[in-house]
């Protein structure tokens, strides 16, 4: 089970002279959660759509199953069984959850020359795809997205990919904008994704999150991996160090402490005052 | 199997409260009484006899025709202003052709047709190629057209108004009264709402507009050929647009230049008091149809009554504001029905 469904090797990304992505290697295993952390702008979405197939990578190689691939569009990358959940779902709020399901690949029924939605088995089959994942609370296939709550449109978003047979499952920041009890549902989701076989690529800023499902980690800081190891090699403090630059938070605790010495407490708002100054 | 009885009964439970707030014409269906009950009370009998509901039927027929395509167009997320100049612009096609040139009349109007589905292909692939806002796009098409057609009159025929006398054919086809008042149009309007309702409500494409005005990027992720989809939209609403250019000519046996502007803020104004969401991705084919009946009431029935005619505008003018007050609480009641129920 160690064939990796999806390696990057050596690849880069550059937007005219601004270079984003350098020498990334990556791998992905089957049935396992590659973790993707990074702060803002280390180059982590621009890494996802280079896997997505919105953009080609300047240089460097992709392959799927050890076979060299190349996406001209998204499609391509979809057809190869490359899913990309988006933070808000990539779904339509005032659609019927059955509809959006169905979006792009609806179960038609013929009627002479008239093709016909069938509504009716669009909606069985989604909510019993969302239900199959944990999701027990769906159980009207007419009920509009906008009435989910934000882990349960994460949750029909990858329980679509899979049904649709994704291989490999980007997550973009599902947990980002989700309260605790929501995000362990979808946290759940990628466990039983994973325990599927699918090849998990898990994008999150929330070391906690990271570490409660991941098996393997690696963190991106200003576009090239920064640190690349398994569970259990590293802590939260060590991640968390890495993914702030290491020295940025170091430097930030040191200036907190000689602020706070000076002014004898309350440095936040002697720095405020600071500014203002 | 134990789950799909059991999601039955909640709807089994009758035709709830909640299940009628789901629908897009919810709010249009009370409005569209409420605006009868009000002119029956205060005009009377006249409202409700044949000549008054014609009058109505016969304005709501026309625009009924142009609103529908709009309110596709709506759905997926766009605006076509252009349906302005088209319809004057088929309008005198079919003239000049049939009847200046006194070609036979399928020609004129094939001719009128081919120009509302010119104008339209054009319009949508503007809107995918530039990425310009399609209400920018088709106010400039909106003027060609409009310029195009003044010249291209005078250039060909001297004049801006054109006559033709249409063969019975045509003439009981696009231009009959039936019973002396009822506009034949009346029936091409149920025969639009039809196709097009097919269209919206029950076949596949239906759902790729919906996703299309919902989010047009993951519409595109997921598969949908969302440039094809635009420009069909924007040829659709053409094709309604010079269809009652063409009737027009054939009514009232010439054509002008001028006219069709009316239009333009009556089909949107129409579309979105029938439920259609201004941004796209929520409405339905029975709200516009809705909304238009509505329109059309108001818009006559100030005729049946003593007020001043002026007042048509005004009353007209308050309910598309109290028509999007309440769409807005009843796409609110639907987004959040199902949540509560399940408690």
């Amino acid at each position: 089970m160690t064939h990796a469904v999806l390696e990057l090797k050596n690849v880069n990304k550059s937007f005219g002279p601004i270079d984003v992505l350098h020498d990334i290697n990556l791998k992905v295993n089957a049935g396992e959660v590659l973790c993707l952390l990074g702060d803002n702008g280390a180059g982590k979405s621009t890494l996802i759509k280079t896997l997505a197939g919105v953009h080609k990578p300047t240089t460097g190689e992709i392959f799927m199953d050890g076979e060299q691939v190349s996406f001209d569009k998204p499609k391509e990358a979809a057809d190869r069984g490359i899913a990309t959940v988006h933070q808000f779902g990539g779904t339509f709020p005032l659609m019927s959850i059955g509809r959006s399901f169905f979006v792009g690949c609806e179960p038609v029924k013929k009627f002479g020359p008239f093709k016909i939605f069938d509504r009716k088995t669009a909606n069985e089959v989604a909510v019993k795809a969302v239900r199959d994942f944990g999701i027990t609370r769906i159980d009207d296939g007419d009920r509009l997205i906008g009435g989910l709550s934000g882990g349960e449109r994460q949750s029909l978003a990858i329980a679509r990919a899979v049904h649709f047979g994704a291989r490999v499952l980007i997550l973009d920041e599902p947990t980002a904008a989700l309260g605790v009890k929501q995000a362990s549902h979808v946290l759940r989701i990628i466990l039983e994704a994973r325990k599927r076989g699918l090849a998990v690529i898990f994008i999150t800023h929330q070391v906690t999150h990271a570490m409660a499902v991941g098996d393997h980690f690696a963190v991106l800081i200003r576009g090239a991996v920064a640190a690349n190891f398994m569970r259990g090699e590293k802590s939260r403090e060590e991640i968390t160090d890495l993914m702030a630059g290491g020295e940025a938070l170091a430097d930030l605790d040191s200036a907190m402490e000689a602020q706070s010495e000076a002014t004898g407490g309350e440095p936040a708002q002697s720095a405020a005052r600071a500014t203002v100054a | 199997m134990a789950t799909a009885t059991h999601t039955k009964s909640p709807g089994a439970a009758g035709p709830s409260f909640g299940r009628l707030a789901r629908r897009p014409e919810a709010g249009s269906f009370l409005g569209m009484i409420a605006v009868f009950l009000f002119f029956l009370s205060v005009s009377g009998q006249i409202f409700v006899s044949a000549p008054g509901f014609a009058s109505w039927l016969n304005v709501a027929a026309e625009i009924g025709i142009v609103a529908l395509p709009i309110g596709l167009l709506m759905i997926a997320g766009e605006l076509d202003l252009s349906i302005g100049a088209v319809i004057p612009a088929a309008s005198l096609t079919a003239a000049v052709v049939s009847g200046y040139y006194g070609l036979p009349d399928i020609v004129g109007i094939i001719a009128a047709l081919a120009v509302g589905l010119a104008v339209g292909f054009v319009n949508g692939l503007l809107v995918i190629r530039t990425g310009v806002p399609s209400l920018i796009i088709t106010i400039g098409m909106m003027f060609a057209v409009m310029g195009l057609t003044l010249g291209l009159s005078v250039l060909l025929t001297g004049s801006t108004s054109t006559s033709i006398n249409p063969g019975p054919v045509a003439k009981t086809l696009l231009g009959a009264f039936i019973g002396g008042m009822f506009q034949v149009t009346i029936f091409w309007w149920i025969g639009f709402a039809l196709v097009i309702g097919y269209l919206l409500h029950v076949s596949p494409w239906g759902n790729w507009i919906y996703a299309l005005g919902g989010d047009k990027i993951s519409a595109r992720n997921a598969g949908i050929p969302t440039e094809k989809l635009t420009i069909g939209l924007f040829m659709l609403s053409g094709l309604a647009a010079a269809f009652v250019g063409t009737g027009q000519a054939m009514v009232y046996q010439s054509a002008q230049v001028a006219g069709g502007q009316s239009f333009i803020f009556n089909s949107i104004m129409c579309v979105v008091i029938g439920g259609v969401l201004l941004t796209g991705g929520f409405g339905s084919v029975v709200g516009i149809v809705l909304g238009t009946v509505t329109f059309a009431m108001v818009n006559q029935g100030i005729y049946f009554t003593g007020f001043d005619a002026n007042l048509g505008s005004v009353i007209i003018g308050a309910l598309l504001l109290v028509a999007v007050l309440m769409n807005d609480t009843f796409r609110q009641l639907a987004l959040t029905y199902s949540t509560k129920k399940k408690g």
